[in-house]
């Protein structure tokens, strides 16, 4: 008679056992799917970032007019006197270019550095005829060597295309004197009008929509569903927007295809992001800071002010500068409303041409020489880095900000 | 001693949208007394409470229809103005919320956004020393007051809300959150505060009700069921409802 009610128990036992290693094994699936999907992900990232390396590092064959070493015995012209190197440009050079060169600074009172890359550029003129990537430059040395031998004259150098001058130098027709500082200026100026502009346009509107525009209105749920479409239009078309607004219809103020004009696309383009952004911010905030500010008599503005500003800055912060760093990779509105494509001037004010990094590099990777390829490269690193470290200030400011706050 | 009245709410129903959450209230709050609001989860209680400083108002989409009478002057009128309400007639939430800021300016922001320009570290002193509080925190007024024990922050929070020099002080269930000896000791507060404050208090817990309040009045599905004497309500309810709600057989 007892056994009856054991065996019940013992029956549900395995069917309850059963049940929970079918669970188990559907979980683990779903885990090797998760695991897959993050090695897709971090497998592309690698792979993405060792092309960026493979063409900015390599081996490159050199072809020198003047071979260094008849100038100076330790080939290095920088050992040179700064008088020799004077005579040596006076000698090779004709009138004019030492005319040009003495009224942007007298050679006289020139530094050696400065004579040497003169002597460097204008007499020894070194020309890349043939480059490698990093790959080739490993596991195709017999293949390089042959080439060297081939081309007699020549000096086999292994050469990083991200270097300081490439960083100082401006915009060159040459690819091995080609430098990213205009670029990298015009992209800094472009930030700080994006800033200026879309910031407190942004978080203002967050601020109007999110505390006092009533949701039940009409009007506030149309402009509330279009600033959403808007954050989905296509770049170029705000480029469009741009060309039509700031560089044709304005151009009296913005004088056409300058930053200013630039600045203001793209913070059209990023304001509905930081609208979005920063209404989630302030969305955030809990009830029970406002209930405790109202309930001691606040106004709707101290409470925005002194309670919902403070409590939700962290996070529009970190909105902002992410949508700014958007910006900062934006390049078809750019295109659009008219960067310059060749530019070696800095720009020094919002009424300047300029050209950013992005299209930058989308020119130097258009060029039909193979060596524009690897200073693309080494401008995408550039431009890695600018946006790397804006998040990262995004997130060391985020944490400050929720340090002092937060118990 | 004939009680004058503090507030007084006369044929008050109020909306969520369509959804009617008051029905037809009437009531008297006495100065200088203890009104417990009791009653089951959803019967409106809460509502009641925030109209009373029309804390309501900031929920979109809210209704209120009839009158609440404070010194005599409908506070519903259109010119009226919800700020000065609430400064008169103060609140201390369920949840313990102090602003995420110093024990200090915890007190010291309300005064100061209302125009206070005495001895700030006077009040603040003062304000901490009615709620017993002082001596726990006279040393930590710099500190973030986030980092005090839970009912600590509680009667900060009452501090706060009588250092803007209130009338009336509406608490909604103030110790629901609390340990047992958190609870008593915001119970002998709120005794001590009635001499000057009127107070006007929800809460679930009955014993409470009982303890620190001089009228009671019980809610139901939005109506009052029963208010008066809180010894009469709970000793003699002339209600059967009152009376199985209070001796626990529902709520």
């Amino acid at each position: 008679m007892n056994s009856a009610p054991e065996e019940h128990i013992t029956h549900r036992h395995e069917e309850i056992m059963a049940n929970i290693q079918q669970r188990r094994i559907r979980g683990k699936v779903w885990q090797a799917l998760f695991y897959l999907a993050t090695t897709i992900a971090v497998l592309a990232l690698v792979i993405l970032i060792l092309n960026i390396f493979n063409s900015v590092f390599g081996y490159v064959l050199i072809e020198n007019d003047v071979e260094p070493e008849t100038l100076v015995a330790s080939g290095n012209l920088e050992d040179m006197e700064n008088r020799e190197l004077i005579a040596l440009l006076e000698e090779n050079l004709s009138t004019g270019l030492i005319r040009r060169f003495n009224s942007e600074g007298p050679l006289e009172e020139r530094s050696t550095e400065d004579l040497a890359r003169l002597v460097q550029q204008r007499i020894i003129n070194p020309t890349i005829i043939e480059s490698w990537s990093l790959w080739e430059s490993i596991f195709e040395q017999d293949e390089i060597r042959t080439t060297r031998s081939e081309n007699s004259g020549t000096v086999l150098q292994f050469r990083s295309w991200l270097t300081i001058d490439f960083l100082r130098s401006p915009q060159n027709p040459r690819p091995q004197l080609a430098g990213i500082r205009t670029a990298f200026l015009g992209s800094l100026w472009m930030i700080l009008i994006v800033m200026v502009i879309s910031f407190p346009i942004g978080v203002a509107s967050a601020i109007y929509l999110e505390e006092y525009a009533r949701a039940d209105k009409w009007y506030n749920r149309i402009i509330e569903v279009n600033i959403y479409n808007l954050a989905g239009v296509p770049s170029i078309i705000f480029g469009l927007l741009g060309l039509a607004i700031f560089v044709r219809l304005l151009g009296g103020i913005t004088q056409g295809r300058t930053i200013v004009s630039a600045g203001m696309t793209l913070s059209l383009l990023i304001l509905p992001i930081i609208i979005i952004n920063s209404r989630e911010a302030i969305k955030a905030v809990p009830a029970s800071l406002r209930e405790s500010s109202y309930g001691v008599g606040a106004t709707k503005w101290q409470t925005i002010w002194h309670h919902i500003l403070p409590a939700s800055f962290d996070r529009i912060l970190t909105g902002t500068i992410l949508a700014i760093s958007r910006a900062v990779g934006e390049t078809a509105p750019l295109v659009v409303v008219g960067a310059s494509t060749f530019i070696t001037v800095d720009p020094d004010s919002i009424f300047s041409k300029f050209t950013t990094l992005p299209i930058q590099i989308y020119q130097w990777s258009a060029r039909p020489q193979e060596q524009f390829r690897n200073v693309a490269g080494a401008a995408i690193i550039v431009l890695l880095v600018l946006m790397l470290s804006m998040n990262a200030a995004a997130i060391i400011t985020r944490n400050r900000i929720a340090k002092n706050r937060r118990v | 001693m004939e009680a004058t009245l503090a507030m007084q709410t006369k044929n008050l129903d109020f909306y969520y949208g369509t959804f009617q959450a008051l029905h037809d209230v009437s009531l008297n709050f006495m100065r200088s007394h203890v009104t417990a609001l009791i009653g089951p989860s959803g019967c409106g209680k809460s509502t009641l409470l925030r109209c009373l400083n029309r804390m309501n108002d900031l929920i979109p989409e809210t209704r209120a229809d009839g009158e609440v009478y404070f010194n005599d002057q409908n506070i519903y009128t259109e010119d009226v103005d919800p700020v000065e309400v609430r400064r008169r007639v103060g609140m201390v939430f369920q949840k313990p919320n102090p602003f995420p800021k110093s024990v200090y300016e915890n007190i010291a922001w309300g005064a100061r956004i209302n125009g206070f320009r005495g001895d700030m570290d006077e009040l603040v002193e003062t304000s901490l020393k009615k709620c017993a509080l002082w001596d726990e925190v006279k040393d930590k007024l710099k500190q973030n007051a986030l980092e005090l024990s839970g009912g600590q922050q509680q009667r900060l929070c009452i501090a706060r809300a009588i250092a803007v020099e209130p009338d009336v002080i509406l608490m909604d269930e103030p110790t629901s959150a609390l340990d047992p000896i958190s609870t008593a000791k915001i119970e002998d507060l709120i005794t001590e505060l009635k001499q000057r404050y009127t107070i006007i208090i929800v809460t679930h817990n009955m014993q409470q009700a009982g303890r620190v309040s001089d009228q009671t009045a019980f809610f139901l599905n939005g109506w009052i069921i029963e208010a008066g004497d809180t010894k009469d309500i709970f000793f003699n309810p002339r209600e059967e409802r009152t009376e199985a709600y209070i001796s626990g057989r529902f709520g």
